[in-house]
């Protein structure tokens, strides 16, 4: 017959395999870290771009409205999210990797998918944004959008990554009242709360 | 105790055929290659187990080319899911009667 403890163990290992078997666990944690500290490099160029030499809490009416600031905040912000996007991608395969899973299967699949309709759909709303010279609103769309996507993916990975997005959503709000603190609302949103994240989710899954 | 134990399943009492089971309840089909990857088993291994359960008929077995690839894919069963329900009530109760 068997003991207790055994069918205690095989209930463990259901929820553990069930857990396992439908979502995406291979997320790095250091990977968010990673990304934190990209978006706050970025925040720091962008912040010599848009006010040096002022503080960037003044608030800084004529904001970006020339064409070449543009453009290079443009490139800075698209240098950071493709450094980040590789970043995961690639520690998310290495751990991946360690876990003994492959990185590419369908629950992996069904993450990027749920992450990428809210992201896709709001990138291309901030485009038009962007293109009819509404500058103030792209900064909390792309934090709310953000958030969105990761509310959205929080059913098919590391469930904490649903408090993450919230958060985002938040300082999205937030920044939607107090327009012309793009910047700060983004080096917080998309710089400092990935460091903590990160810090934590690789505390409490990948060491 | 006793009554408890009538209905405790033998077909779920491997702990790899649980698991492959409750694979099959979170997710609607599952690639025979991933679930071997996700319990760290041989192929073989898994093979007979999920033999075993074709056999009682709690899982389909979909088999597929992926151009020359055989892809094989487990399905749970309707009556599958009730037997695999049914035995977690018995390890419940089980776990219960231990604890007054």
């Amino acid at each position: 017959m068997k003991k207790i403890s055994d069918i205690e163990n095989d209930i463990a290992s259901i929820k553990e395999i069930m857990e396992r078997s439908s979502r995406f666990i291979s997320l790095s944690g250091f990977s968010g870290i990673l990304a934190g500290v990209y978006a706050l490099i970025g925040s720091a160029i962008a912040y010599y771009l848009i006010y040096y030499p002022n503080s960037p809490f003044g608030y800084r009416f004529y904001y970006v409205n020339e064409q070449d600031i543009v453009v290079k905040l443009f490139a800075t912000a698209a240098f950071v999210l493709a450094a980040s996007l590789l970043t995961g991608v690639l520690l998310s395969m290495q751990k991946a990797k360690k876990l003994q899973l492959s990185y590419w299967n369908a629950n992996s699949k069904r993450f990027v998918i749920n992450v990428s309709i809210p992201l896709v759909s709001g990138g291309i709303f901030i485009a038009c944004l962007i293109a009819r010279g509404y500058f103030g609103i792209a900064a909390p769309a792309c934090l709310l959008f953000y958030g969105l996507a990761l509310i959205n993916a929080s059913s098919y990975t590391l469930g904490e990554i649903r408090y993450l997005g919230l958060i985002e959503i938040a300082l999205g709000i937030l920044c939607c009242i107090f327009p012309g603190y793009g910047l700060i609302f983004w080096a917080v949103g998309f710089g400092l709360l990935h460091i903590i994240y990160g810090i934590l989710m690789y505390n409490k899954y990948d060491k | 105790m006793k009554d408890a134990l009538e209905h405790f399943d033998k077909a779920f009492e491997s702990k790899i055929r649980l698991q492959i089971m409750s694979v099959l309840l979170a997710n609607d089909t599952y690639d025979f290659n991933a679930l071997k990857e996700l319990l760290n088993i041989t192929d073989g291994n898994l093979a007979s187990h999920a033999k075993v359960l074709e056999k009682e008929q709690y899982i389909n077995v979909i088999k597929s080319y992926n151009g020359r690839k055989p892809n094989t894919k487990y399905q749970a069963t309707a009556s599958g899911k009730k037997a695999f329900r049914k035995h977690l009530e018995t390890l419940e109760q089980l776990i219960r009667k231990q604890q007054p």
